[in-house]
């Protein structure tokens, strides 16, 4: 029997959802949960439109707009044409198509990968889709959650499934505790640091070990969140009692009798001792400082007390020209200290770091500092919830008396579609996930940290070592 | 979605590594309700300088690689962001064929969708290809995606491996979701089962 073969989460998540496996290994597999934002549709419905199919379940999906949204005065609409079209036309398809969307001025819309879990829509051992490629942030409730294209958003819609093979199975083994002023952040950027952009390609990695049972919820998020940026399909982590915890009360999520049962499949989700993974990578979490990265893709990065590489240490050609164009884009000189790096913005948000527990950490920093003469720091919660959230616990009044801009919830300066971008040239401390050449806006430089280091930097004026602010 | 059967052109070289989708098209460029017209936009920012003048040194602002049909890179292409407008600014420009050593996931999935043929050469041979293609016009090269071989100028074959399904489709210009919809006996009966053993979980309404 195959259910004698010691598996690993991610088998058994697939297991439970495979429709029918064809001839050649290709499976049908049921997606459970389908997230829809007004980027990565429109062509999707538009392909329903002609062939003439509809939604297979509309219960199934939820809709909301964040990529494109201004994140400031928004009830005067959307004045960029381009968005505005965008975000009515997904208006338009959620009323034709009868799929539940959270309106913009609505307290639950906010950025897709915050309000998933947040709303109890997300939940463990699901398979959970979406246009975007940190969908991957959902793989910390325990589910297999993978981004797409606009081609598998259509498939998803017209059968609420897709076409897959497996993928490989990798473990991340976190042992030990963080030290002080180090986060999640922090520990997913010394991993993708040590296996690479491309480390993950073709797995599912699951992370696990004492530091990452220790996380919260947002955490482990986080940590989930930049899966894609190793390269991985998805992140996992095993769902456990803080999992149960966090779902417990959700609006969407279920209740008495009905979350009883859920938990107890919930609790067979977890790997069965020996079961094989394909690769296996271990890091010590007491070895790892607050993070900061250098160069523009999330495998350039260096603890914060290092100084900027020099391109000419590295014997592969190829690789010492990337480095080289990387130096010369972001403006560095090899062998600066990283501490040294005057910024310009400081961007705290999106799905990797919008939560209230992130907003609180750079609160904690703020409080009773004053943003540095000539920075710019802005602050935007992931979702409307997350806003209400922070400002019953006055977090809103810490951070505008420190001189942070308080704004309205989505993806904002993250991926430079919409007002928040950086003009070329500037030079940012980002929470987000990605520090490609121009992400930020043309010409922009992104240094990705975790929210307190984004904080600790508006204050300083330059990258700094959170550690020594306390 | 046209069939791939085979394929003679240029080939463009784009000797880089982790060439992402935000270098393939930048977000700003993604709000679009279209697929088609993003071609202009291909590689913008290596393309065109701040003033949006074309910079001469970019390989496809140049003579014959203009209408390259094939595009040869380094490892890791199209990591990053799962947007299938990197796809289909390729195809609107007129790429057809990604030639690398490997490709992120999610990119490799997208372009299949869309008749671009993904080819994973080791990166020995896409160094060569990359010497034949610096060649120009006077070097085309060839796929012949029923025979699974790419042919250099030199007439020398090389093989290469393809999943024999997305070949399948890709032969026949096929839709997935059709194909899918074969299955639909067996997504009924998968949803029965589900709505009886998960009867916890419930359905999303607003």
């Amino acid at each position: 029997m195959a259910e004698t073969k010691p598996r690993t989460l991610f088998d058994k998540v697939w297991d439970a959802h495979v429709v029918e496996q064809l001839p050649d290994g290709t499976c049908v597999l049921y997606i459970d949960r389908h997230l829809v934002h007004e980027v990565t549709s429109p062509q999707a419905f538009e392909g329903l439109r002609l062939a003439g199919r509809k939604v297979r379940r509309p219960d199934a999906t939820i809709a909301v707009a964040d990529h494109n949204i201004p994140t400031m005065g928004r009830a005067n609409g959307i004045q960029e044409e381009d968005s505005r079209i965008q975000v009515e036309t997904l208006e338009r398809n959620v009323v034709e198509f009868g799929v539940p969307y959270f309106p913009i001025l609505s307290p639950q819309q906010g950025i897709v990968h915050i309000i998933g879990p947040e709303q109890g829509i997300s939940l463990p051992g699901m398979t959970i889709v979406c246009g975007d490629s940190h969908t991957s942030t959902h793989g910390a409730m325990g589910s297999l959650a993978f981004g797409i294209g606009t081609s598998e958003v259509e498939h998803v819609l017209a059968t609420q499934t897709l076409l897959q093979k497996p993928a490989k199975n990798m473990l991340v083994k976190v042992e030990g505790t963080l030290g002080a002023g180090c986060t999640a952040k922090d520990i997913v950027l010394a991993i993708i640091g040590k296996i690479g952009t491309a480390g993950g390609t073709g797995h599912v990695i699951e992370f696990a070990g004492s530091a990452i049972r220790a996380l919260d919820m947002a955490g482990r998020m986080t940590v989930c969140n930049m899966s894609i940026e190793a390269g991985a399909r998805a992140g996992m982590i095993a769902p456990d009692q803080t999992t149960f915890d966090y779902v417990r009360g959700k609006p969407y999520a279920p209740k008495g009798e009905a979350l009883d049962r859920a938990i107890a499949w919930w609790s067979t989700l977890p790997a069965d001792p020996g079961a094989h993974y394909d690769t296996v990578v271990e890091l010590d979490a007491a070895a790892i400082a607050p993070m900061v990265t250098w160069g523009t893709n999330p495998e350039a990065v260096v603890p914060v007390t290092a100084t900027v590489p020099n391109p000419a240490d590295e014997q592969d050609e190829a690789k010492r020209a990337q480095l080289a164009r990387m130096v010369e884009y972001m403006g560095l000189t090899p062998g600066q200290k990283i501490t040294d790096l005057k910024i310009d913005v400081v961007f705290i948000g999106s799905c990797t770091n919008g939560r209230i527990e992130d907003v609180r950490a750079a609160a904690a920093v703020a409080k009773g500092r004053k943003v540095a003469p000539g920075v710019r720091a802005m602050i935007v919660p992931g979702s409307g919830i997350v806003k209400q959230q922070a400002e019953a616990e006055g977090l809103d009044r810490i951070l505008i008396d420190a001189g942070f801009e308080w704004r309205e919830p989505g993806c904002s300066m993250c991926l430079g579609m919409n007002p928040d971008k950086l003009t070329p040239g500037q030079r940012c401390a980002s929470t987000s996930n990605r520090n490609f050449e121009g992400r930020q806006g043309p010409g922009g430089r992104t240094h990705l940290v975790s929210p307190a280091m984004a904080a600790a930097a508006a204050v300083s004026g330059h990258l700094a070592d959170v550690r020594e602010l306390a | 979605m046209d069939a791939f059967t085979k394929l003679t052109g240029v080939a463009a070289p784009l000797p880089m590594a982790n060439v992402d989708t935000d270098k393939i098209i930048p977000a700003r460029f993604l709000k679009t309700i279209k697929r088609t017209g993003l071609g202009v936009h291909l590689f913008d920012t290596l393309r065109y300088d701040a003033e949006g003048q074309e910079r001469p040194e970019f390989v496809l602002n140049q003579g014959p690689y203009r209408k390259a049909e094939i595009l040869i890179a380094h490892e890791n292409f199209g990591c990053g962001s799962s947007r299938e407008h990197a796809p289909w600014a390729l195809l609107d420009f007129g790429i057809r064929c990604v030639i690398a050593p490997d490709f992120a996931d999610i990119f490799h999935n997208n372009v299949f969708k869309n008749g671009i043929l993904p080819i994973r050469l080791s990166r020995e041979i896409c160094d060569q290809l990359m010497e034949d293609a610096k060649q120009g016009d006077n070097a085309r090269i060839t796929i012949d995606l029923a025979e699974q071989v790419v042919v250099r100028p030199n007439g020398e074959k090389i093989p290469f491996e393809i999943d024999p399904f997305r070949k399948h489709l890709l032969l026949n210009g096929l839709d997935d979701i059709g194909q899918t919809l074969q299955h639909a006996p067996s997504i009924d009966s998968y949803e029965s089962k589900q709505q009886a053993e998960k009867s916890w979980m419930p359905g999303i309404s607003v």
